[in-house]
């Protein structure tokens, strides 16, 4: 990065968090604190749930599974739709008729306070954890990468949003999103752009989509069963409804984003606004991924793409192994350019035969160039048993580093770290409400109508989250793609708060008791899968199933249990 | 403090978007728009494959 990168990534980032600062720092009631704004409309709102979503790992992560893996990841989202027109009809009137400030609080008034206390709890430790994640995902990334020292990017991306946060509550957090995600969508927009018009001028746009196709990048959709396949049609269809609907209806950092607003209609039309656009986004997004894929086939292409560990590998006692892998992938890369222009040329003459003999060819050529990148990752682990052998992650931003000219390569790092930063601040704002709300307000209920305290508690305990969180990204190691481990850990937790809630909307006649004990059992039975999962084969399911199981396991336990206790109904209350 | 927030629910009924005259039709509307997506997702990939 140049002084001219540096400017405009310093100019929007810094910007941005100064002015939702300066804009918000006179909010010390509680309603505008924690819900943000009585005034904010649809769009902004739908933007601030959008931008909760997509944190830096988003636009790290998800070209580089386009890149490694296609674009079939896009059916994790399948699910999305559904999810957010039942929030919209059945658990966003409740929440605005109901006034709560967060949704655990809708299960003290349903069930009671330990069932409410449950769910607060199992937020509070799934987001806590997920927390340290989003902080720690981008900054290993571009610490790497611009040889920035990891722990001051930490800090530093941490302390600017733990600012800004703090002093503004939740419309700091939806006004400062809004503006980021400005920033997200020219910079993606832009980045797409260049892509396609650095691919080679004989290849054309329609030919990159003919070759990714061929190479097994662009199955966008999978409509077998095999319950082993971790991305299908059902596995997001089903999986992704029931973990869409987690998040969206139950997880407070988004809660939060729609639950304020003008109107009802203002937050359902928010959600809408995401029901409609976050599929084609994260299509765009993996294709982005896909055409980078294509683009390398005719550059010099690394054999690993997170080039710092290779090199700091590389530069000890088996520098001659990995320079041998170096020169093979070479040669192997350069052969493969040559099959796919053959492939090319004979799908454009029109001969069948040619074409399946050329097609064979080149993905003989490519399976060539794989086994030249896997015993590279063997390389690595040789010399280092702990080495990150995933370099998917790193596709991108090399890209971005490598090809894009300065001003928008600050531009694009902007963007992740604006992502970044969106992210965390509704993260905070939800650790912090939920645990101002629903712990400090529950023992200490004398204080809950001093509204100046509730407020300093607020903004007190929304900075604790954001030290912890630093804290635990500055001493955590993470390892595997970054995204999935995010969705691990909220499949892990998301079925079985989901089942609390969908029993409070929907069974009117269970009660506190029967589905507190049935969440504690069905968070067990999620706890044994998991860890049980490489012990016992048939146990070794796509994590996203966890979401349908856990819910499946609290409802059916909650009305078993529920016929042991007839004489303690749940309280009903009507939208 | 002040009273949380409440809303009567009468009134939502019309999402107030033009061509739109209950929130069902709206839902249905992004139901139809994600079946159009994964059929287009579905011949992209075949097309392509």
């Amino acid at each position: 990065m140049n002084t001219l990168d540096w400017i405009v990534l310093l100019i929007t980032m810094v910007g941005i968090a100064g002015y939702g600062a300066w804009h918000t720092r006179h909010n010390d009631h509680l309603d505008t604190y924690l819900k943000g704004s009585q005034t904010m409309r649809w769009g902004t709102i739908g933007i601030s749930v959008m931008a909760t979503q997509a944190s830096a790992i988003t636009f790290l992560s998800i070209p580089g599974q386009g890149f490694e893996s296609g674009i079939g990841f896009v059916q994790n989202y399948f699910g999305l739709p559904l999810a957010l027109i039942i929030v919209c009809a059945v658990f966003l009137p409740i929440y605005r008729q109901l006034g709560v400030y967060t949704a655990y609080e809708f299960l003290g008034r349903r069930f009671d306070a330990k069932t409410r206390l449950l769910g607060a709890g199992l937020f509070l430790l799934q987001r806590g954890l997920a927390a340290g994640v989003t902080i720690y995902a981008p900054a290993i990334i571009l610490s790497t990468v611009l040889g920035w020292r990891l722990d001051l990017t930490i800090i530093a991306t941490g302390v600017v949003v733990i600012i800004y946060t703090v002093t503004g509550g939740s419309e700091a957090v939806s006004l400062t999103q809004k503006w980021q995600m400005g920033v997200i969508f020219g910079g993606m927009v832009t980045a797409f752009f260049i892509l396609v018009a650095r691919l080679p001028p004989d290849l054309g746009f329609g030919n990159a989509l003919h070759v990714a196709g061929a190479m097994g990048k662009l199955r966008a959709v999978d409509f077998s069963f095999a319950p082993d396949r971790r991305y299908t049609f059902w596995t997001g269809l089903l999986g992704g409804l029931f973990l869409s609907l987690s998040y969206f209806g139950t997880d407070q950092s988004q809660v939060q984003r729609y639950i304020g607003g003008a109107a009802l209609r203002e937050g359902r039309l928010g959600l809408m606004f995401n029901a409609l656009l976050k599929i084609p986004m994260q299509f765009s997004i993996l294709l982005l991924g896909a055409l980078l894929f294509v683009f390398y086939q005719f550059q010099p292409a690394p054999v690993f793409y997170n080039r710092v560990e290779w090199r700091h590998s590389a530069a000890g006692a088996q520098a001659s192994v990995f320079h041998a892998l170096e020169e093979r992938n070479a040669t192997l890369h350069a052969a493969k350019a040559d099959k796919i222009r053959a492939w090319l040329a004979a799908r454009a003459q029109g001969d069948p035969a040619t074409e399946t003999a050329a097609r064979a060819a080149m993905l003989q050529a490519q399976a060539a160039t794989e086994a030249v990148r896997e015993a590279a990752r063997a390389a690595l682990v040789a010399v280092n048993p702990h080495a990150q052998t995933k370099d998917s992650d790193y596709v991108f931003i090399g890209f971005i580093l490598d090809q894009l000219p300065h001003g928008v390569i600050g531009l694009l790092v902007a963007v992740m770290i604006a992502a970044a930063l969106g992210s965390k601040a509704g993260e905070l704002n939800a650790l912090g409400t939920t645990t101002t709300i629903d712990l400090w307000r529950h023992f200490r209920p004398l204080a809950a109508h001093d509204e100046a305290r509730n407020v300093r508690a607020a903004k007190w305990l929304t900075a604790l989250w954001g030290v912890t969180a630093i804290a635990f990204a500055l001493f955590a190691g993470f390892s595997e793609n970054l995204i999935e481990a995010i969705n691990l850990i909220g499949s892990i937790f998301y079925g079985v708060v989901l089942g609390i809630f969908l029993v409070a909307f929907f069974l009117k006649g269970v009660g506190g008791t029967a589905v507190f004990w049935a969440a504690i059992a069905a968070q067990a039975l999620i706890f044994a899968l998991f860890l049980l999962r490489h012990r016992i084969p048939a146990l070794d399911i796509s994590y996203l199933w966890y979401n349908l199981i856990g819910c499946a396991a609290c409802v059916g336990l909650s009305l078993a249990l529920q016929t042991l206790l007839p004489d303690q109904p749940g309280r009903v209350i009507n939208s | 403090m002040k009273p949380p927030a409440t809303e009567p629910t009468a009134g939502d009924q019309n999402p107030g978007v033009p061509g739109f005259h209950t929130w069902r039709g709206i839902y249905l509307f992004i139901l139809a728009a994600f079946a159009l997506v994964v059929v287009v997702l579905a011949v992209f990939s075949r097309w392509f494959a």
